[in-house]
């Protein structure tokens, strides 16, 4: 689950990029890129998930 | 698209910044006096033989082939491909051993210096919170992988001529992606890898029992702590005045706007943590509010000297509300045990510190600019650190043996103890 969440944040940053490159006008690009950022975060949370996960399974 | 050109340096200019690159190794003196104080005392002398090791392997590496993929100072040489009609210029093409430094230009080699106190720092981030449980030497080649690739490609992205610092001039976001002080390269960059290496090593023994809240392991020494925040102040005064120089290009008269905001913002963010901690506590917490005036001092690094005095307060102030509730959020509800709080100081304050420069700097789009830096930070190089500890791990275990942590790093790794006078406290006294 870690690993999985680890793959999605460069999926994030490929939007954030593909914002740049697709939408000239500033209202679409920052939604695109702020999408992006959006995407990091779930791929951060599932990350941070999986360790919590990870954690409670190895608890003495 | 060519860069703008550089502005050239005059010889006072040329001798202050290397007069307060020489002060700024003080932040880093901070930084490693904070996370001993803040381990416990049966590691403190493995925890600053760490700190010396690790900035000399980081310096080392980077002066051999890291700096060759950063590139010059701004603009020139790189490794560029063609996309949608713009050139992206995603790594350096310098000479590798330094060749040539001698009769580069006076502000290449400021540069340089600049680049290599900021590897050691970005290295030594994660050292802290590793602490009690991180091998000497796997800190040390976590430091050289660090050195010799990861820092180098984020140095050129932002301050090598890199395409995040040509999103100005390629996409009309303001003056490109903007770090004076090192906000991204150096403490986003080494709080993430704080984050990978609490995953890979885990946690301490005891720290998360079966039952119950999470043990509570205080530092040693909160005299080395609060006096590492002292110094560290110095340094990132040095730093952030330099940085200004040197990436930002700031005018002589307004630097000392840029030192002033330092101060403001670190002095804001301990009073809020101070009242936070006052608040929640009943008592401020020394260790507390050594991590949110060090959270100020990084949120500084990204915005010194792009903002007002009176915003510089509000960039600390938020910084230093944060600080303490993602502590405890880190440790009780996400069970990520990071004995100096690198994570949030570094990672957090930083990436607060680049939204915030570019929601208060004068320049359209540039608030663009700053976001699409931190989805690269966060989506390129979080995953690109991990991976690479991943692997390292595998070649060179991350987390010492049950027996050394029972007995204290210092035994295990150095033989003697930090304070060998003193009875050093068993794990069941924190209980």
């Amino acid at each position: 689950m870690k690993y999985a969440g680890l793959l999605v944040m460069p999926a994030g940053f490929f939007l954030s990029i593909a914002a740049l490159i697709l939408f000239p006008a500033p209202g679409p690009r920052t939604a695109f890129v702020l999408c992006g950022l959006a995407v990091e975060g779930m791929g951060l949370a599932v990350a941070v998930r999986g360790h919590m996960e990870a954690r409670e399974e190895r608890r003495p | 698209m060519t860069p703008a050109p550089v502005p050239p340096l005059s010889d006072v200019a040329f001798a202050f910044t290397l007069a307060l690159l020489v002060l700024a190794p003080l932040a880093i003196a901070g930084v490693a006096l904070i996370n001993a104080g803040l381990g416990r005392s049966r590691s403190a002398a493995q925890a600053l033989l760490g700190s010396v090791a690790i900035v000399a392997a980081a310096a080392i590496v980077f002066a051999l082939v890291g700096s060759a993929w950063v590139g010059p100072v701004a603009g020139g040489a790189g490794h560029s491909f063609q996309l949608a009609g713009k050139s992206w210029n995603w790594l350096g093409a310098s000479p590798f051993f330094l060749s040539g430094l001698a009769a580069a230009l006076p502000q290449a080699q400021l540069g340089l210096l600049f680049e290599l106190l900021a590897v050691a720092m970005a290295a030594l981030i994660p050292w802290g919170s590793g602490m009690d449980r991180w091998r000497l030497t796997a800190g040390c080649a976590a430091a050289a992988v660090l050195a010799v690739f990861v820092f180098p490609l984020a140095a050129h992205w932002i301050w090598g001529g890199g395409w995040l610092s040509q999103l100005g001039v390629n996409f009309g976001l303001g003056a490109g992606f903007l770090d004076g002080g090192g906000a991204a390269t150096v403490h986003v960059l080494g709080g993430l890898s704080a984050l990978a290496v609490v995953w890979i090593a885990g946690s301490r023994k005891g720290k998360f029992p079966k039952e119950g809240l999470a043990t509570a392991m205080p530092g040693h020494n909160a005299v080395y702590v609060v006096f590492g925040c002292l110094l560290a102040l110095v340094g990132w005064q040095a730093w952030n005045v330099a940085g200004a120089i040197l990436w930002l290009h700031t005018a002589p008269a307004a630097l000392a706007v840029t030192a002033v905001n330092t101060l403001l913002s670190a002095s804001a963010a301990l009073a809020a943590t101070f009242a936070v901690t006052q608040i929640r506590f009943g008592k401020p917490d020394a260790s507390l509010c050594a991590n949110g005036w060090l959270a100020g001092l990084v949120a500084s690094s990204a915005c010194a000297g792009l903002v007002t005095p009176v915003e510089a307060l509000f960039v600390g102030l938020a910084a230093g509300i944060a600080t303490p509730l993602m502590v405890e959020l880190l440790e009780l509800a996400l069970s990520i045990d990071d004995p100096s709080g690198a994570i949030t100081v570094h990672a957090a304050g930083g990436l607060w510190g680049l939204l915030a420069a570019g929601f208060f700097a004068p320049l359209p789009g540039q608030l663009l600019a700053q976001l699409v830096g931190i989805a690269t930070l966060l989506g390129v190089l979080l995953p690109l650190v991990y991976l690479l500890f991943w692997l390292l791990n595998r070649v060179v275990p991350f987390r010492v043996d049950p027996d050394g942590e029972r007995i204290g790093m210092d035994l295990h790794e150095l033989g003697g103890g930090a304070y060998p006078e003193f009875v050093i406290h068993r794990d069941e006294s924190y209980r």
